[in-house]
């Protein structure tokens, strides 16, 4: 059992708590680094996707995670941050100005979407965001002077000034430090006012308005990141991709995209990361199983959702904390050993709050 | 004349809309959750009444009540083993368990060998009929949707109105713990309702069978059942049809005369406005929280 002796205020402050989490998270950022070296191009690859898909579910865990507001609509956000991402970048803009761009618009589309947030909540805002996630990929499917409509549209590879960044490993780099980047912001914010505000919003509405919190001026800006953040991973998404058109952008992506984040385990930061592996990977690990399952099962074009829908149940029924709380079970149990006991993370029963009264 | 035509095409497809919305709001009320699974449901009904048509070879009445009888067994059995257990946790717990629902229930029907995959047309004994009255060209098919859509809010109506288990619902929707202390058995009756959500959403997959085709994707058309069941109001049962007539008309008419694309996005467009005018929906009763 570890117990941090604390001697400084600004210990409280620091994102590193004690010697352990600055040499693990030294390790992970060592090999994340040397992993261009360590792994084969396939597995970059795959890498570098759970990188962009990790900034995405940051900013969905910083939404539906930290700040309570269920969006089913997250992948539309994606789609304009891709869509202006190539539409800059043909216009001749490189990679810097493009990617401001993608994110301000995504941010400020976001904005939009998070005005219906301020009168309805609940289920009402998961339909308003799904009919938002629906009608913003008609627009890209019609507005085809623009994006091209279904045909899609191709990306280059991302210019950064005046040096083409088109090997994978140079995208990798450029992936892990905009991760990075996006990552400290994150948790940086999560301790600033802003976030605090965030989780008290989460915990209960009423008190975080009777403490003084504008609530419209929150989770508009809750909205407004979040969306920046999906923007930012949909321009990378969409580099990566080199190609992109609107049925990437679907609802069924949105519903991965909380899927991810569900998996991962909703309100840590953690979990955005784990939730991102588990969804590059499983699809993997489907593939690698298909030899030895019968045709009838492995030829069936519906087992990738049969192995996602009994992942989900099982998650929700037995560890609604996610990957993430599953860690922090086996941590403690080991931390604490021989004393751990049953009823330790025991789920609190939680009356439920009626929607219907607001 | 053709207004009049597309109207009726648009309150067909609204029946279909309303009848799913029907299965929504069956649950929210009694449970305050939200199933992203009726579509999926619906898509299993339509199913089930293939079996039993095309491979067991029973008629049509028959199988039509075969597969209500058997979709309500799904409908208790899945709240029973996966919804019950985490009743009481956070509202989006449910929302993603139902979602999860929707994929393996799709992942299965894909499964099942020679039939899952391909897409089947429900023999019906009312296919291809209709009758022309002046210039206007009905349907047997859309006919049927409206009557039988009919016939079944009367007959939950009379549910709710006159029998013993649609009293009980009606009070276990209001305050649970209330019904609890009346001796309603809570959890059971939850169950029921979902059987019951299940056996209308069997309907509404027999009754679209014959109008589109019975695929394993049909399920999606639950999403735009959603816009129905808000724009009526998330907790009323007349609602939840009028929501589902009136997405159905306005999709109708925009799809022709609007330009392309809004077909498919009208009933998300009339929903947002709905949500920013009106957060309640048409029928949808409004209860501030004391603090």
């Amino acid at each position: 059992m570890r117990f941090v002796f604390k001697t400084d205020y600004s210990q409280d402050i620091g994102l590193a708590k004690h010697k352990g989490h600055v040499f693990w998270y030294g390790l992970l950022m060592l090999l994340l680094v040397l992993s261009p070296w360590l792994l084969q191009e396939y597995w970059l690859a795959q890498l570098t996707f759970v990188l962009i898909y990790s900034i995405v579910g940051l900013g969905l865990m910083l939404l539906a995670g930290f700040t309570g507001l269920f969006s089913i609509g997250h992948a539309a956000f994606l789609g304009v941050g891709a869509y202006t991402q190539a539409v800059c970048t043909q216009a001749g803009m490189s990679f810097v100005p493009a990617l401001v761009c993608a994110t301000g618009l995504s941010a400020a589309v976001g904005v939009v979407v998070g005005l219906p947030a301020l009168r309805v909540k609940g289920i009402y805002l998961g339909i308003a965001t799904l009919s938002f996630g629906f009608i913003v990929e008609e627009v890209l499917a019609r507005w085809e002077s623009v994006t091209g409509g279904n045909a899609g549209i191709h990306l280059k590879a991302p210019d950064l000034w005046g040096q083409s960044v088109s090997s994978a490993e140079g995208f990798y780099f450029l992936c892990l430090f905009l991760t990075v980047l996006s990552t400290l912001g994150v948790l940086n914010l999560l301790r600033s006012p802003t976030g605090r505000a965030f989780v008290a919003i989460r915990d209960s509405e009423i008190s975080a308005q009777s403490m003084g919190i504008h609530l419209a001026y929150y989770k508009t800006l809750s909205f407004a990141i979040s969306a920046a953040l999906a923007g930012l991973g949909g321009a990378l998404y969409g580099h990566k991709m080199q190609f992109i058109s609107p049925d990437q952008f679907s609802v069924l992506q949105s519903i991965d995209l909380l899927l991810m984040i569900v998996v991962g385990g909703l309100g840590s930061v953690h979990g955005a990361f784990l939730g991102a592996i588990f969804l590059i990977v499983l699809p993997q690990l489907i593939s690698l199983t298909k030899d030895s399952l019968p045709d009838a099962i492995a030829l069936a074009p519906g087992l990738q959702s049969l192995v996602y829908g009994s992942v989900l149940i099982a998650f929700v029924l037995f560890e609604p904390m996610g990957m993430y709380g599953r860690w922090l079970k086996v941590r403690t149990y080991f931390q604490v050993f021989p004393f751990y006991r049953q009823g330790m993370f025991k789920r609190q029963k939680a009356f439920q709050k009626s929607d219907r009264l607001r | 004349m053709q207004f009049l035509q597309l109207v009726i095409g648009g309150v067909s497809q609204g029946c279909i809309y309303g009848l799913i919305a029907l299965g929504f709001v069956l649950i929210y009320k009694a449970t305050e959750t939200v199933s992203f699974a009726q579509g999926e449901l619906m898509m299993l009904g339509a199913f089930a009444g293939l079996l039993a048509m095309g491979f067991w070879g029973f008629p049509f009445w028959v199988a039509v009540l075969a597969a209500m009888a058997a979709m309500a067994a799904v409908g208790y059995v899945i709240e029973r083993a996966v919804i019950q257990p985490i009743l009481g946790q956070p509202a989006f717990s449910v929302v993603m368990l139902t979602i999860g629902i929707g994929y393996v229930l799709r992942g299965l029907v894909t499964m099942i060998p020679g039939i899952g995959t391909d897409t089947h047309t429900l023999a019906v004994p009312y296919k291809d009929m209709g009758f022309q009255w002046g210039a206007l060209m009905i349907n047997a098919e859309q006919a049927v949707v409206v009557g039988a859509t009919a016939a079944l809010c009367l007959v939950l109506y009379l549910l709710f109105k006159h029998t013993k288990l649609g009293i009980a619902m009606q009070a276990m929707s209001q305050n649970q713990l209330a019904a609890y202390y009346m001796g309603i058995p809570v959890k059971r009756l939850n169950s029921m309702v979902w059987a019951l959500a299940a056996m209308v959403a069997a309907v509404a997959g027999l009754l679209l069978a014959p109008i589109t085709f019975v695929h394993a994707n049909m399920g999606f058309i639950g999403l735009k059942a959603f816009p129905a069941a808000v724009v009526g109001g998330f907790g009323s049962l007349p609602g939840a049809i009028v929501g589902g007539l009136v997405i159905g008309v306005v999709e109708s008419l925009s799809g022709f005369y609007l330009p392309d694309g809004f077909k498919d996005t009208a009933a998300y467009i009339v929903v947002l406005i709905m949500l920013m005018v009106m957060p309640n929906g048409l029928f949808g009763e409004t209860t501030r929280k004391k603090v």
